[in-house]
Order: C-alpha cells, then sequence, then structure tokens
C-alpha cells in the first residue's frame, strides 16, 4: 500500500484544513456524508465531459464542498441512461448530474423510458453555448448569401457533419434547409472534435460546431464563420452576423446545466446551489465561459424551471418539425 | 460432448433468430436520405450467425467435426460439481452485494473460497479474508475516486470518509 | 534541428528531481492499475486532478505520461500472468503471452513485452519528433472511407487469428460485431438491441465486461475443471540468469519489433484508430510473414514482441490527432484533452506552434515514463511470477473478486458485473467446443467504428459503394484487405481442389 500512502497524507492535511473552516460555518447547514456522484450526461471527451471535469476542478482546488465529487460518465442512449439512472436515485442527496440539451429531447423522443424533464431538482444554469455555421476557408465563401447559392448548386451532395441524431445539430441543419429550400444531407457523428476534423479535412462541407470545438482549426485559419445562431454578436467574432441581422431570427443555445436527483431535499439542493455559485464565480469558470465564447448567466431554482418549461415547448416544436415524434 | 455440440449450435441459431428480430424493430434497409438503416449492421450480421450455426448443425448430421464425433461426456460428474459450486459462489458473491456491499461479500467469497474448496487454516483465510476488504478501500475508494456499491453497510463507511477523505 | 532544440528543451523540464520523483511514483502506481484487471490508465485522472493544485501543469502531465505508460505496461502483466487483458490493446498479447507463462516462461515473456514496449515507444517518439507536423495532414486526409477501410484491414489480418473451425470462426467475429451495435445507434438516435429496455444495455457493452468475463472467469473455470481446482498455475521460475538470457534470445526478433513499432505508429496517428487494431494487426502480419506460422498461439515470443511493441508505438502515435486535431483516440487521451481545457491550453493545429514547451515536454516526459518502466517492471518481474506461485485455491478468488470489481468499476453498475458472469460461463461453454474467443472481442472493439464509418461514407456517396475505393488512401488499403480475405479462401479452394484430386484417385 506504499502507493496510496501520498494521496492519503495529502487527503489528511486537506481534511484538517476542511474541518478548520467548517467549524467556523454554521453547524446545521447540510454537508455531504459520502463522495458526491457527479454523472455526466455524455461521454469522454466532449464538451460536456470537459465542462464537468473543470467544475470538479474548481471545486476540488478552491475547497468548495467537504467531500469529492466523482464524476460518471453515463452516455449511454443520448443520456437516457444517465436520466434513468438519476430517477432510479429518487430521494438521494448524493447524486447530481451535468446535463445539456438532450435533457429535453431524450425524454420527448423516447417517451418509454418514462423520464419527466420537470421532475429533477433545478440546481444551477452554468452557460449556454453557442452555434455558428462554419465552413472550410478554401471554400471561398464569406457570406451567407455565396453559402446559400454554393449548398443550392450542389444539392444534396452538400454535406452537413454534426453531432448525433435529432440532436442540436440536425435541427439547426433543418432550419436551414426550410429556410433557405436547401437539401443539404445531414451526416452524424460521435462528437464535436470529430466533426470539427470532417469540415478541416474537407470531408464534409460545412457544420455548426460550437466555437469550443471549431477553435482550435479556427485559429489555424483553417476554418471561417459564416452566421451565429444568437440573440447579439458574439464578442469573440465581431464580423460574424447574426440569424437575426440576416432576416431569419433564430437564437438557439446549449444549456450547460448542473440537476439533482428528483425529490432531492431541500437543504442538499441549496447546498449544490451553494456550490455551484461558488464554481460560477470562479475567476477560472469566467475566463473558461470567456475563452470558450460562452453566454448565458447563473440562474437557479425556480426561474432554471420556468427556461427549461421553454425549453421543453420550443424542442417539442423543432422535434415535430423533422418528424421524430408526432 | 455429442449433444452439446448440437445444442449449442441450436441455442445460438435461436439467439441469432432472436437478434435478426429484434434488430428489425429499426429498419433494416436504405432509408431514403439516412443511409442504411439502424437495424440493417446488427441484422445482416444476425442473419449470418444464423447460417453459420446452420453450418455447424449440417456437419453434425454429417459428423465431420471432432466434436460431432467424439463420445466422451461433456462434463465429468466431479468436475460438473465442482464448476456449478463455484459458478454458485460467485452468483451468492454478486447477488449479496446489494444487501451487504462490496465490503461484506468479498470477506464471505474467501472464507468459502480458501476454507471450505481449498482447505487452508484458518488463519491463513481470515488473513486474505480481512485483508482482501481493506486493500480494496484503499485502492478503489481512496486512492482512485471509485466508489464501490455499499448495501445496507453505507453508513459505517461515513466515518471512514471524513478521516480519509 | 529546431525541433531537437525543443525535445532536449523537454528533457532539461522533465529532469528536474521533482519531475523525476513523479515519474517513478506514477510509473509504479501505473504499473498496478495497468496490472488490474478492469482498470487502466483512464482511473489515473482520480490521482492527477489533486496533484494539477499543488504541482505546475507540466509537472501533471509528466505525471499523467507515468502513469499512462506504467498502466501500458501493466496491462501486458496481467495478459500474461493471468491471461485477463487489462486493456484491448493488451488483448493480442494474451495470445502468446498466455501459453508462455503456462510453459514457465513468465519471466521470459515479460522480459519480451517490456523490451518490445521500450522499442516501440522509443521507435515512434523518434518517429513523431521528426514528422509530426506533416503526418498530422495525413490524419486529416483520413475521412470516413478510410476509416472503414483500416478496420477492413484489421479483420484482414485476425481472419488467420481463429482456429481451423471456419463457421465456428465466422460466428465468433458476428456475434462480436452485433454486441458490438448494443445500445444507441448514432446514426439514427434510436436505442437498439436493448433486450427489452433494460437501461444497462443504453451504453452498450463495454469491452472489458465480455474480455474479463471470457478470459477471467471463464479461464478460471477451464482451469479448475482441467486441474480439479488443485494445482498451482505454473511452475515459475525466475532468476537474473534467466532475465540475460532472455535479453539476449530478443536479439532474434528484432525485426518484428521494428516491424510492429512501424506499423503501431502509423496505425495510432490515425484518429480514432488507437492503439488496439494497431497491436491486432502487428500480431497478424508478424505471424502471416513468419516461417511456421503454426506455432504462434502456442507460446512464441514474436507474439508478444509484435502486438507489444505496436500498442506503445501507437500510444505515442495516438497523441498526435489528439494534440493537432482535438480528437481523442482512447478514453486516456480523452481524459489528457480534458486536462488541457484546464490548464487553459487549446488543442489545435497551433499547438505545436503556440504551446513548445507543452508539446515537447509531453513528449519528452512520455519517453522518460517509458524508459523507467522498464526499469521498474524488469525489478518487479520476480514480485509477479510469486504470485504465480500461490496456490490455486489462493489465487482464483483473489482473480474472480478483482473479476467483479474490475467488471464494475468502468461503467459502476451492477448490471455490468452480471453481464460478466453471464460471458465467463456461456464463454467457458463456447471454449469447449471450439469456438475462438478472440475474435469476438477483437470484433466488440472494431464493431462499432466499422458501422459508423462505413454508415456515414455511404451516406455521404448516396449509396454507392464506389466511394471506398474512388480515393486513393482508401482504395490502396481496402484492396489490400480484401487480398487477406481471400487469402483463406485460396488455401481452402487449394485443398479442396488437392482433396478431391486424391480422393478421386482413391476411388
Amino acid at each position: 500500500m506504499n502507493v496510496a500512502r501520498k494521496p492519503v497524507i495529502l487527503n489528511f492535511i486537506l481534511i484538517a484544513a476542511a474541518v478548520a473552516f467548517a467549524t467556523n460555518a454554521v453547524a446545521a447547514d447540510w454537508q455531504p456524508r459520502k463522495p458526491v456522484e457527479f454523472v455526466i450526461m455524455a461521454g469522454p471527451g466532449g464538451g460536456a465531459d470537459k465542462m464537468a471535469r473543470l467544475m470538479q476542478t474548481i471545486i476540488e482546488k478552491h475547497d468548495i464542498s467537504p467531500k469529492p465529487f466523482i464524476p460518471v460518465n453515463k452516455a449511454g442512449g443520448s443520456g437516457a441512461e444517465a436520466l434513468v439512472h438519476l430517477k432510479s436515485k429518487t430521494g438521494d442527496d448524493h447524486t447530481i448530474m451535468v446535463t445539456l440539451n438532450s435533457f429535453y429531447t431524450t425524454p420527448l423522443r423516447q417517451p418509454g423510458i418514462g423520464i419527466d424533464s420537470l421532475s429533477f431538482t433545478p440546481i444551477a444554469r452554468m452557460a449556454e453555448d453557442t452555434f455558428l455555421l462554419w465552413v472550410h476557408k478554401d471554400k471561398g465563401i464569406k457570406t451567407m448569401d455565396e453559402f446559400v447559392a454554393a449548398a443550392k448548386a450542389k444539392g444534396k451532395d452538400w454535406i452537413m457533419a454534426g453531432t448525433g441524431k435529432a440532436q442540436e445539430d440536425e435541427l439547426l441543419t433543418n432550419f436551414l434547409n426550410t429556410t433557405y429550400g436547401l437539401s443539404i444531407t445531414y451526416v452524424p457523428f460521435k462528437g464535436g472534435g470529430d466533426v470539427a476534423k470532417q469540415l478541416a479535412g474537407k470531408h464534409a462541407d460545412s457544420t455548426v460546431n460550437n466555437p469550443s470545438e471549431a477553435l482550435g482549426f479556427y485559429q489555424a485559419g483553417n476554418v471561417v464563420p459564416i452566421a451565429a445562431f444568437t440573440k447579439d454578436r458574439l464578442e469573440m467574432f465581431p464580423d460574424v452576423p447574426t440569424m437575426e441581422e440576416l432576416g431569419h431570427p433564430n437564437a438557439y443555445y446549449m444549456q450547460r446545466s448542473v440537476v439533482g436527483a428528483p425529490g432531492m431535499s431541500d437543504e442538499a439542493a441549496d447546498f449544490y446551489r451553494g456550490v455551484f455559485t461558488k464554481v460560477y464565480n470562479s475567476e477560472e469558470w469566467q475566463e473558461y465561459k470567456k475563452k470558450k465564447s460562452l453566454l448565458g448567466s447563473f440562474i437557479t431554482g425556480n426561474e432554471l424551471e420556468e427556461y427549461w418549461k421553454v425549453g421543453i415547448a420550443n424542442h417539442r416544436k423543432l422535434l415535430k418539425e423533422i418528424g421524430e415524434i408526432k | 460432448m455429442r449433444r452439446a455440440e448440437l445444442l449449442m449450435a441450436i441455442a445460438m441459431a435461436i439467439f441469432s433468430a432472436y437478434l435478426m428480430w429484434m434488430s428489425a424493430k429499426l429498419p433494416i434497409g436504405w432509408v431514403p436520405g439516412r443511409g442504411p438503416g439502424g437495424g440493417s449492421f446488427p441484422f445482416w450480421l444476425s442473419f449470418a450467425m444464423l447460417i453459420c450455426t446452420v453450418w455447424i448443425i449440417v456437419r453434425w448430421f454429417r459428423r465431420t467435426t471432432p466434436q460431432s464425433r467424439s463420445s466422451e461426456p461433456f462434463f465429468d460428474s466431479r468436475s460438473l460439481t465442482l464448476v456449478l459450486l463455484v459458478i454458485g459462489a460467485l452468483v451468492t458473491m454478486v447477488g449479496s452485494i446489494y444487501f451487504i456491499g462490496v465490503y461484506g461479500a468479498l470477506p464471505l467469497f474467501f472464507v468459502f473460497y480458501m476454507r471450505f474448496l481449498g482447505r487452508h487454516s484458518w488463519a491463513k483465510t481470515m488473513t486474505l479474508a480481512l485483508a482482501a476488504p481493506v486493500i480494496t478501500f484503499f485502492f478503489f475508494e481512496i486512492l482512485l475516486h471509485i466508489t464501490l456499491p455499499k448495501g445496507a453497510t453505507e453508513t459505517l463507511f461515513y466515518p471512514l470518509y471524513d478521516i480519509f477523505m | 534541428m529546431e525541433t531537437i532544440q525543443f525535445l532536449l528543451d523537454g528533457f532539461v523540464v522533465a529532469l528536474q528531481p521533482m519531475n523525476l520523483f513523479l515519474v517513478i511514483v506514477g510509473c509504479a502506481v501505473g504499473l498496478f492499475i495497468g496490472a488490474m484487471p478492469g482498470l487502466g490508465s483512464v482511473n489515473g485522472v482520480a490521482i492527477l486532478l489533486p496533484v494539477t493544485f499543488i504541482v505546475p501543469p507540466t509537472s501533471a502531465i509528466i505525471f499523467l505520461a507515468a502513469i499512462y505508460y506504467g498502466a501500458m505496461y501493466g496491462g501486458a502483466i496481467s495478459s500474461i500472468m493471468l491471461g485477463i487483458p487489462g486493456a484491448s490493446t493488451a488483448v493480442a498479447t494474451t495470445f502468446d503471452g498466455r501459453p508462455l507463462a503456462l510453459k514457465g516462461m513468465a519471466d521470459k515473456a515479460l522480459v519480451a513485452a517490456a523490451v518490445a514496449s521500450f522499442a516501440g515507444g522509443t521507435i515512434s517518439i523518434l518517429l513523431f519528433t521528426a514528422f509530426a507536423p506533416p503526418l498530422a495532414h495525413v490524419a486529416l486526409a483520413f475521412g470516413s472511407a478510410e476509416e472503414f477501410a483500416l478496420m477492413m484491414l484489421a479483420f484482414g489480418t485476425f481472419i488467420g487469428l481463429g482456429g481451423d473451425d471456419i463457421p465456428k470462426t465466422l460466428f465468433s467475429i458476428c456475434i462480436g460485431l452485433v454486441m458490438s451495435a448494443v445500445g444507441l445507434d448514432i446514426m439514427s438516435g434510436q436505442p437498439r438491441l436493448i433486450f427489452g429496455d433494460i437501461p444497462g444495455f443504453f451504453h452498450g457493452i463495454n469491452f472489458l465486461v465480455l474480455a474479463i468475463g471470457i478470459y477471467g472467469i471463464g479461464e478460471i473455470l477451464w482451469t479448475i475443471e482441467s486441474s480439479q481446482g488443485e494445482v498451482s498455475v505454473s511452475q515459475a521460475v525466475v532468476s537474473v540468469r534467466r532475465i540475460l538470457d532472455a535479453l539476449k534470445e530478443l536479439l532474434k526478433s528484432a525485426n518484428t519489433i521494428v516491424m510492429g513499432s512501424f506499423l503501431g505508429f502509423f496505425v495510432g496517428l490515425l484518429p480514432a484508430a488507437g492503439a488496439t487494431p494497431g497491436s491486432i494487426m502487428a500480431y497478424g502480419f508478424a505471424k502471416t510473414m513468419s516461417k511456421n506460422p503454426e506455432s504462434y498461439g502456442k507460446g512464441n515470443i514474436n507474439g508478444v514482441v509484435a502486438p507489444e511493441s505496436a500498442n506503445n508505438a501507437a500510444s505515442t502515435g495516438s497523441m498526435l490527432p489528439m494534440l493537432t486535431l482535438g480528437i481523442p483516440g482512447s478514453p486516456t487521451t480523452a481524459i489528457l484533452l480534458g486536462g488541457m481545457v484546464i490548464w487553459g491550453l487549446e488543442p489545435g493545429p497551433r499547438l505545436f506552434v503556440d504551446q513548445t514547451e507543452f508539446v515537447w515536454g509531453l513528449i519528452a516526459s512520455l519517453y522518460m515514463a517509458n524508459f523507467f518502466s522498464i526499469v521498474l517492471n524488469i525489478a518487479f518481474i520476480p514480485i509477479f511470477v510469486w504470485v504465480l506461485k500461490l496456490s490455486f485455491t489462493i489465487l482464483a478468488p483473489i482473480i474472480f473478486v478483482l473479476c467483479v470489481v474490475g467488471g464494475y468499476a468502468p461503467t459502476q453498475d451492477m448490471h455490468d458485473v452480471w453481464l460478466m458472469l453471464l460471458f465467463g460461463v456461456v464463454g467457458y461453454l463456447m471454449r469447449k467446443l471450439d469456438y475462438p474467443m478472440a475474435p469476438m472481442v477483437l470484433a466488440i472493439v472494431l464493431g462499432p467504428l466499422a458501422e459508423s464509418s462505413m454508415r456515414q461514407s455511404l451516406l455521404q456517396s448516396h449509396g454507392s459503394v464506389w466511394v471506398f475505393f474512388e480515393r486513393p488512401i482508401s482504395g490502396g488499403i481496402m484492396v489490400l484487405a480484401l487480398l487477406l480475405f481471400l487469402m483463406p479462401a485460396i488455401k481452402v479452394g487449394k485443398k479442396l481442389i488437392v482433396a478431391r484430386r486424391t480422393g478421386n484417385a482413391g476411388k
């Protein structure tokens, strides 16, 4: 057990420090008694995973929680696995989850799993990710009009690479197809990084990546943004027009939220809200938000629940449009 | 052995057919605008599995393989008892994890296996039976941060977490 | 010249006392994690994260690289000693490593694995240093069609790995591929083959669950039956002399090591391929090119050396798509990618230009880790061999417990533990009837990539299969793969003709 000794000693010191702090805090406050299960509704390496691990690191670094948050990836079934797992933990105070828009779409598309998105305990919305339309630099396309002309000319041979089926990327592709009368073929890939590579390697003609996914190739000058699916222009891409400016308002965001198991006690929920308020306000999180061009302020409780209601209604409509649900 | 060969082939043939049926819940052909359907890959491979099992059964009738000619028993009774005993112990151990947790199930399994199957001394048996959960706890929970299921013993671990985490 | 300077700077960083200490601790921890069935370098992140707060990012990377390499070596240890591949990259190592251990030559196999790994690591780091930026373009040129062609090539090389029983080998490949399709179909977003909505199947069948079931549970059941539960696994001896002898004998395998290293490196470069296809292909090629292929699978030292040199070379190679394209080829690189985000680094083509210190520090530390892993590994060989001397009724429950905990750890789901038991028992029964197991285990690893790349390509080409042949890279690989597929058919055809002639003559 030589191997374990070092971190254990380290933990002792951390605990001593934590205990010293804890005695100052109000004793009646709820605190986790064991490691907190931090479910990630996506596989390792994706945007949600990276963010969750960043949150975990911030929590550990600033000693925000007396017990560690342990990330567990449950990506199966577009997040169905994670949702069902959390439902099975109803009433549990030590299980929380990082979620994204499949939080809306998966229960709608798979009614068989019996999930009501609103049954989960709202803890925090940490950010909203944005979407941009990207093409390869070599295409020479600079404006939306040129994009539409080029895509029309190629018809169904115009390939849009995206992540997953009937999720964000396909919903936006469908929007482009119907709004501009295009017949783009949508090809799903496994993750945002893979999608970005398809475009950079010219295996696809366009993508609707998040800035964080396309950033590497954008900085290298391989890909260029054409339009932003946001309300206002993004600070990072001041020259890229929004869809609203182009006459077809469509602001679509990806939520990055944290939810608790259904029926979590109020005391526990308050504890986690406190934890994530601190994470949100940390220097690291603010810098990450800025660097990856993330929007969205911190919301929680009823406000978050109202936000979800709007999101669910919106996605029901979008999924009906592409014929995924009736 | 000969009978086992046939039974396994038939079981696998039924399983293949079941897989085909399940795959066919999704489209198995070309879906316009979406490429090959979601069920196509498993469906046609299950179909290939079925063909293989039929092939195996045909060879069984023609007695072309060593297994289909063998008249040896698939199991002799002594090893069958032993194997069944071990499988039973494994199933019991995994099942009991839900109630007494990993840290309750491990020592019991060691005691059963070492003392009753291996006929080792109690001293040896107990050393391992007690060392195993302790090592497991420190290696998995403390070093690697992997929480193992604890069943009803959950609350007993709170003080340990307080000390080591 | 400039890159050499960068690399030297990287070494200066890696050789600081603090970092040197981290490398040694990391390698040792990694070795143990890797040797545990079910655990791999992925689990290193739990240890890594607390470390990131006390040490600078560079040291954290060095620590991770050490765990990564340590675990890589450790994977070979459990493959050879217990016959359980700790990671998909070490499956091919069991084919000959396990028979060698059973013959009482575990120490030789371990030395061979360590030396081959070291050579693979060295060669790939030289290649990486010399050609990294241009090779990034090769990785970028790989689209879905090329990926599918590569998968076909991998299948082609292991078609010869099964037993002589053709229908059973084919059956084994197919069932492995079907099992890989369980879970979510990413192309249609629909769940499939979930056996009546059992949530445990949503995440698909993890390779480790199958491998631990078949090689862990199944193997022990097999040993219990054949030994009636009494004898020790092998009569293991170890001495300095034997280790030196083993080293000398390895000179004969130099060709195989070089072949494995190059192959592994280039396959590892390709995004999403990772080290598994590389190690399988190296094994397949070594067997095909060998003068006596029938000795493979029965304890040929080249059968250990080829996959081990390839998987280590590939793990260095796979750093390239991770760093330049931001695509993780394995869960471990995915975590390293996550770590880069935490450290504020952006993966992408600019990384080699903007963050030279990070890139070359990582490469240099990979090399250091490689070096310390081989030293530690050889130092630990007597301990590992001692484990084999334990009475079987002590070893068996330990392995069973490792399997149960190891089956639980990757997904933290009891469902997978039950599934593992089921695979163990059914696999054991099938093995008794001569169904080969290796093709099944490999198919479940390669299946998802093969399926999605095929469907993506067909969707892009609107159904035309020519997409696989039109492009030069994919066309070339595809032709090579088809030749490999046809080889057994040609052999069988020849046999049939010969048999018919002699049969006719007999009549």
